[in-house]
C-alpha cells in the first residue's frame, strides 16, 4: 500500500549518451520494485527517472579538473529538495572518476557515473546508486523490523536507533581510580567542534540535546583477564554484555524527558588494571578499543600512559585526547543511525562528509527509514487500541482522545499520499504528527483498562444470588431427566 | 621523538604532581567538594551523627543548552534546569527527633517525607511543574513523592523564606508539602548516596552502612539544592548542594548501660581513607563542657586541632580531625573516633533548650476533637515571637472560632494570622500565626475539629490504623545566651552554615512537632459485600420456593404401608401380641 517514490533526474552529459536508448532525450521512465515485508503487507519503491541531456552551465562545471570540484560547482545547479537525486552519466572515457571507480557519490544529493557500455548496464548502475542514495530493501524491512518475522533479518539492521521524536545524547567519563588518575576532559570544546555540526545537520530528523557527567568509582562489571605475553589486561567479547549493567544502574538516565537516551562511555581503567584491551571474536586486539551496544550507546577504553618511572607521584594528570575519543564516538553515532558505510560495492567512491560527519543523501537515508517506521508504528499504535476498544466494550472515549486518532488518522494518510508523490520532507513531518498524535491517544490515562471493571468478577459478586438459584432449577432438570429415562423404559415393560 | 616527548610529559607532572592543593593543578576546578561529620553525645546518652556533604558549582544551572556535569549529579542539575527551580528541599525521616530531650537539632525534619521548593519567577504555571518535580523526585530517591498533590500541598505566607540568594519572595512562588506516612528506608538511602560524587566507597559515606543506619531511634536524610553567593561581591551566582544525613544511635539500651561509644561501634566501620575529590573532609566531635570546672570526656586519637564555635546560642568545643592533614593515616591505617567518659554523668544537669514544643489530640469520641500544642519558651527573660504553621487534611474540618491561645492563663493575641480554609478532596486547612512567647512562658495553643466522613473508596489501606497529620512547624528568631561573632560562612564548619544567621544576637531555629495519628469513624468495609450476600441469599430462598410450588406436580398418594413409624409400632405390637394397626 505504500509506495515510495524517489525523483532522479539523469543527466548525460555530451558523448555520454549511449547508443541504445529507447527513445530521444528528454523522457520520462517509472522503475518500480517491491519490497516484500510479510506475507501479508509490502512496500513498493518506484524511481521516477527524468532523463534529460545536460545544460551549458552543468557542462561547465563537468569540465571542472576533479570529482570533488565538480560536485562543488554542480550543486547550485540541482533541485535540492529533500528525497531528490540527480545523476550525472559521464562518458566512459572520463578523465574525472580515477581509474577503476565508476561512481562518485558527492557530498550533497548528486553522483557521477560512467555511462558504461550499453543502456543495461547503464540501468543497473543506476538502480543501484539510486538505492544506495535513498534506500535499500534492508533498510525498508529494518525499518518495519517489528513487522518482519524473527530470523530474517540480519543482526546489524536491529542496531539502529527507533525513530523517536528526539534523542538525549550523555556522554560520560568513568573514573573508577579517582585517587590514581585525575582525568579532564574538554567535553565543552569537542562537543561544540565535533558534535554539533553533525546535530545541526540532524535536528531535521530530531530535536538532540547533550549533555555530559564525569563518574567516579564507577567500574566494569567484568574482570579482565591478565594476558602475560602482552603483560596487558583483556576484556573479550563474550563478556562485554556482562560491562554495561553495574555501570548503567549510576547513569541516572533521564529524569526529565521522555527521549531515548544514547550513552557514549569512555571508560579509563583503574590502576591495577591498566592498560586494557578489548578482544574481537577471534581474539585479536581491537584497534578502536571500543565497542557499541545496540540502540544503547557505545564505550571506549582510553588507556593511560604509564608513568616512565615508578615514583611518579599520584595522582596522575590525564588529559584526554578528545580527538580521537570524539572519532570513535561519530562512528559510533553513525552506526546507532544506520548509517553505516561498510556495504559499499568497490568501484564506488563516496566523498566523505567533511565536518559536518553527514552527507545530504545520509541524511535522507534517515529521513525515509524513519518516516517508513513511523507510518508503522502509528498504524501499530492505533491497531492495538482499536484491540482493546474491542476488548472493553464499555470503555469511554472522550472527545479529546478521538479527535487525537482522527489527526493520527489524518496525518498518516497524508504521509502516505505525499511519500507517493516524492515529496519526503513533507511526508516525514506529516508523519511525525502522526506518531505524535496517536501515542497521545494511546497513553491517555482514561484508557487504562484496569479501570474498567471486568465481567467475570460481576458474575463472581453475584454467585450468592446465582449460585441458590440454580439448585431447584438444577434439581428439576434432574428431576426431569430422571423421569424422561423412566418413561422410557416404561414402554419396553408394557410391550 | 616519542621517547622525548614521555619525558617532558614525566617532567610535567612531577612538576605539578605535589603542590599543596591535592590533585588540582593545572586547570581551576569550578565545583568543589566538602564533606564532613558531626558526632555529638546527646543530654540522654544518646549520640548524634550528622553528616553533611556540599558540592558547589560555581556555574549558572538555568541557562545553556549543553551541560557538562563533574561533581554535581546529573539528574539533580538537569531538574532544577529543566524545571525551573530555585530552591529545593527534600527530606526523609523516619522518627522524631525529641528536642526536649535531646537539644536543639542542627537540621530537623518531620517525620516522613517533606519537600518545598521555590520557583523561579519565569516559571508560568507553578502547580504544573510542582507536580512534575514531585514525580521526578519519586523517581529518583524511590519514594512516594508522588502522592504529592493539591490535597497535601500549601503555600505558606511567611514560614518557608528562600535560603539562598533570592531578589524576591513571592510565596506564589513557594509550595510545600508533607507526607507524614511515608516510611524511610534503605531504598531511599541507595538513591542518595548515588548522588555523591565518590558513592558510598571513599570518605566519610563509607560509615553509611544501611543496616546500622535504620538500627537508630532518629533517622533523617535530606537533600537541600539553593543558589549562593560565587564570592564576597556576590556578583555572580553558584548553585550549592547540601546532602545531609542525621542519625540518632541510642547506646545507652544497647550498650549495657555505659555511654561509651566509637564509630566503629556506631556504624561497624572505620574511616580509613579520604574521597580524593573531596577539598574537605573533616570529622567534628562535640566535646564542650556541660559544667565549666570539669572536662568529663575524652576522645581518643588525640584530634588535629580544636574549634570553639558559638552554635545556636551555645558555646562550643569541637574535636576536629582532618583526614586530609596527612597526619592523621601515618600513625594508624584507619581512623575509629572514640569518646570515653570520665565519670558517670548525672542526668540530673540536662539543659532544657529554649524553644521546644508539643502536641497532641485531644477529646473523645469519633465526631469531635482538639488539636493541642504546647509551646515552651524557656528563656529567662527574653521574650520572642515565633512563627508556627499548622497544615490539617480537609477530613479534620477545623473551627476557627474555637482557635484559642493562651499564655500564663492570659489570652495572647497573634499578630499575624493567615488563615486558608479547606476544600473538600481540593486542598488543605493552612494555619500560619506569628505569636509572641514571653520569657519562661508555657503557650498553649487549641483548635477544635470535627471528623469528616469519606467515601469509601477514599480510605487507604488499614484505615482503622488512623489517619496522619503533619507535623506543624515553628520557626523562630531565638535570642542566644552568649554572644557570636560574624564569622566568615565559607570557612565556618557546614552544620553551621545552612541557616543564614541575622546578628549576633538571635539564631534560627526551625522545629518540628510530633506529627498527629487521628482516627476517623471508618465503615465496615465488608459491608457491601455482606448486604450483596444476604439479600442475594433471601431472593435466592424465596425464588427457590417459589419455583418448587409452579412447577411441583401434586397428585394424591395412597398409603401403601405407612411409614417407618408405624412398622416399628407393628413391630412393638407383635411382641406385646396385639394386632397390628
Amino acid at each position: 500500500q505504500v509506495r515510495l517514490v524517489v525523483p532522479v533526474a539523469v543527466v548525460f552529459s555530451p558523448g555520454s549518451v549511449p547508443g541504445d536508448l529507447p527513445r530521444p532525450l528528454p523522457f520520462r521512465d517509472v522503475q518500480e520494485m517491491e519490497i516484500p515485508v510479510n506475507v501479508r503487507s509490502s512496500v513498493t519503491s518506484c524511481y521516477e527517472m527524468r532523463y534529460r541531456s545536460t545544460t551549458a552551465q552543468e557542462e561547465a562545471a563537468l569540465a571542472a579538473a576533479t570529482a570533488r570540484e565538480a560536485d562543488a560547482a554542480l550543486h547550485p545547479l540541482q533541485d535540492s529538495t529533500l528525497g531528490s537525486l540527480t545523476m550525472y552519466v559521464l562518458p566512459e572515457t572520463s578523465s574525472l572518476l580515477p581509474q577503476g571507480t565508476n561512481v562518485y557519490v558527492g557530498k550533497h544529493r548528486s553522483a557521477l557515473l560512467r555511462a558504461g557500455g550499453s543502456v543495461a548496464t547503464l540501468q543497473a548502475r543506476l538502480r543501484e546508486v539510486a538505492q544506495l542514495m535513498s534506500f535499500t530493501a534492508s533498510a525498508v524491512a529494518a525499518a518495519l523490523s517489528d513487522r518482519v518475522p524473527d530470523g530474517r533479518l540480519s543482526p546489524d539492521t536491529r542496531r539502529s536507533l527507533k525513530s523517536s521524536l528526539g534523542y538525549e545524547i550523555t556522554f560520560s567519563l568513568l573514573n573508577p581510580d579517582p585517587k590514581s588518575h585525575t582525568v579532564d576532559w574538554d567535553i565543552e570544546g569537542a562537543v561544540n567542534r565535533y558534535v554539533k555540526p553533525v546535530l545541526d545537520k540532524l535536528s531535521l530528523v530530531a530535536n538532540f540535546s547533550v549533555d555530559s557527567q564525569i563518574l567516579y568509582y564507577a567500574v566494569l562489571g567484568v574482570t579482565p583477564r591478565y594476558d602475560k605475553e602482552s603483560s596487558s589486561f583483556l576484556l573479550s567479547a563474550h563478556s562485554l554484555p556482562h560491562v554495561i549493567n553495574p555501570v548503567e544502574a549510576r547513569l541516572g538516565s533521564s529524569a526529565a524527558s521522555l527521549y531515548p537516551v544514547l550513552n557514549f562511555l569512555l571508560y579509563v581503567p583503574e590502576r591495577s588494571h591498566s592498560p586494557l584491551y578489548i578482544q574481537d571474536k577471534d581474539g585479536a586486539p581491537v584497534s578502536t578499543n571500543a565497542f557499541h551496544s545496540p540502540r544503547w550507546g557505545g564505550i571506549m577504553v582510553y588507556n593511560v600512559e604509564a608513568p616512565a618511572s615508578p615514583q611518579a607521584s599520584l595522582p596522575l594528570h590525564v588529559d584526554v585526547d578528545m580527538a580521537r575519543v570524539m572519532e570513535v564516538f561519530l562512528a559510533q553515532l553513525r552506526l546507532l543511525f544506520g548509517l553505516s558505510r561498510e556495504e559499499v560495492p568497490p568501484e564506488f567512491l563516496l566523498e566523505s562528509p567533511g565536518n559536518e560527519g553527514l552527507a545530504d543523501w545520509e541524511l535522507d537515508h534517515l529521513l525515509w527509514a524513519h518516516t517508513v517506521e513511523n507510518i508503522a508504528t502509528v498504524s501499530t499504535t492505533l491497531t492495538s487500541l482499536a484491540q482493546l476498544l474491542d476488548k472493553i466494550g464499555n470503555i469511554v472515549i472522550k472527545d479529546d482522545v478521538a479527535s487525537e486518532v482522527y489527526r493520527a488518522v489524518a496525518s498518516v494518510q497524508s504521509a502516505v499520499t505525499k511519500l507517493s508523490l516524492g515529496h519526503l520532507h513533507a511526508a516525514f513531518q506529516a508523519s511525525k504528527e502522526a506518531v505524535t498524535s496517536s501515542e497521545r491517544a494511546f497513553f491517555d490515562p482514561s484508557l487504562l483498562h484496569l479501570l474498567y471493571f471486568p465481567d467475570d468478577q460481576k458474575f463472581a459478586i453475584y454467585i450468592p444470588l446465582f449460585l441458590p438459584m440454580a439448585v431447584p432449577i438444577l434439581l428439576s432438570l434432574a428431576k426431569i431427566v430422571r423421569e424422561s429415562r423412566l418413561r422410557r423404559k416404561e414402554p419396553t415393560k408394557m410391550d | 621523538g616519542a621517547m622525548a616527548a614521555a619525558e617532558l610529559l614525566v617532567l610535567l607532572l612531577v612538576a605539578a604532581g605535589p603542590g599543596p592543593g591535592r590533585a588540582d593543578s593545572g586547570r581551576e576546578r569550578r565545583d568543589t567538594l566538602r564533606e564532613e561529620l558531626l558526632l555529638s553525645p546527646l543530654p540522654t546518652g544518646d549520640v548524634a551523627a550528622t553528616f553533611q556533604f556540599r558540592t558547589r558549582w560555581d556555574a549558572d544551572l538555568q541557562r545553556g543548552a549543553v551541560s557538562h556535569y563533574r561533581l554535581f549529579p546529573k539528574a539533580l542539575g538537569r531538574l532544577v534546569a529543566a524545571l525551573g527551580v530555585r530552591e529545593l528541599h527534600l527530606a526523609l525521616t523516619h522518627g522524631f527527633w525529641r528536642t526536649r530531650y535531646w537539644g536543639q537539632p542542627p537540621l530537623q525534619a518531620p517525620a516522613g517525607a517533606e519537600l518545598w521548593v521555590w520557583f523561579q519567577p519565569t516559571v508560568t504555571d507553578v502547580d504544573k511543574a510542582w507536580k512534575e518535580l514531585s514525580n521526578i523526585l519519586s523517581g529518583i530517591f524511590c519514594a512516594s513523592l508522588n502522592f504529592i498533590d493539591s490535597t497535601n500541598t500549601v503555600i505558606p505566607t511567611a514560614s518557608f523564606k528562600p535560603l539562598g540568594l533570592a531578589n524576591g519572595t513571592d510565596h506564589h512562588l513557594l509550595r510545600y508539602a508533607v507526607l507524614p506516612r511515608e516510611v524511610v528506608c534503605t531504598e531511599n538511602l541507595t538513591p542518595w548516596k548515588k548522588l555523591l560524587p565518590c558513592g558510598s566507597k571513599a570518605g566519610l559515606a563509607v560509615l553509611l552502612k544501611a543496616e546500622r543506619l535504620f538500627h537508630s531511634s532518629y533517622h533523617s536524610q535530606a537533600v537541600h539544592i539553593r543558589p549562593v553567593c560565587r564570592d564576597a561581591s556576590c556578583l555572580a551566582v553558584s548553585w550549592e548542594l547540601r546532602q545531609t544525613l542525621t542519625v540518632v544511635f541510642d547506646f545507652f539500651a544497647s550498650g549495657q548501660g555505659k555511654k561509651d561509644w566509637s564509630l566503629f561501634k556506631m556504624f561497624s566501620r572505620t574511616l580509613t581513607d579520604t574521597c580524593p575529590l573531596a577539598s574537605q573532609s573533616k570529622v567534628y566531635v562535640d566535646i564542650s563542657p556541660k559544667n565549666k570546672e570539669k572536662e568529663l570526656l575524652e576522645v581518643s586519637p588525640p584530634p588535629t586541632s580544636v574549634h570553639e564555635a558559638v552554635v545556636q546560642g551555645d558555646r562550643k568545643t569541637y574535636a576536629v580531625y582532618d583526614l586530609l592533614s596527612p597526619s592523621l593515616f601515618n600513625t594508624s591505617r584507619s581512623l575509629n573516633v572514640q569518646l570515653k567518659w570520665k565519670r558517670p554523668q548525672d542526668s540530673s544537669e540536662m539543659p532544657i533548650p529554649t524553644l521546644h514544643a508539643q502536641r497532641y489530640v485531644g477529646g473523645y469520641g469519633l465526631q469531635t476533637g482538639e488539636i493541642c500544642t504546647l509551646i515552651y519558651n524557656t528563656h529567662p527573660y527574653r521574650a520572642f515571637p515565633v512563627i508556627l504553621l499548622e497544615t490539617v487534611p480537609w477530613y479534620l474540618r477545623l473551627y476557627v472560632h474555637t482557635l484559642t491561645i493562651i499564655t500564663k492563663g492570659k489570652e495572647n493575641k497573634p499578630s499575624y494570622i493567615h488563615y486558608q480554609p479547606a476544600q473538600d478532596r481540593r486542598r488543605p486547612h493552612l494555619l500560619e500565626m506569628l505569636i509572641q512567647l514571653p520569657a519562661n512562658s508555657v503557650t498553649k495553643i487549641t483548635i477544635q475539629f470535627e471528623r469528616a466522613l469519606l467515601k469509601w473508596t477514599e480510605y487507604p489501606p488499614d484505615p482503622n490504623h488512623g489517619f496522619y497529620v503533619g507535623s506543624s512547624v515553628l520557626s523562630a528568631l531565638v535570642p542566644s545566651v552568649t554572644a557570636m561573632k560574624d564569622v566568615d560562612v565559607e570557612q565556618s564548619p557546614l552544620f553551621t552554615s545552612l541557616f543564614p544567621s541575622s546578628d549576633g544576637s538571635s539564631y534560627f531555629v526551625r522545629l518540628y512537632t510530633e506529627p498527629l495519628l487521628v482516627n476517623l469513624p471508618t465503615p465496615d468495609f465488608s459491608m457491601p459485600y455482606n448486604v450483596i450476600c444476604l439479600t442475594c441469599t433471601v431472593v435466592a430462598v424465596c425464588y427457590g420456593s417459589f419455583y418448587n410450588l409452579l412447577t411441583r406436580t401434586f397428585h394424591v398418594e395412597e398409603p401403601s404401608r405407612g411409614g417407618l413409624a408405624k412398622r416399628l409400632a407393628n413391630v412393638i405390637r407383635k411382641f406385646r401380641g396385639v394386632p397390628p394397626l
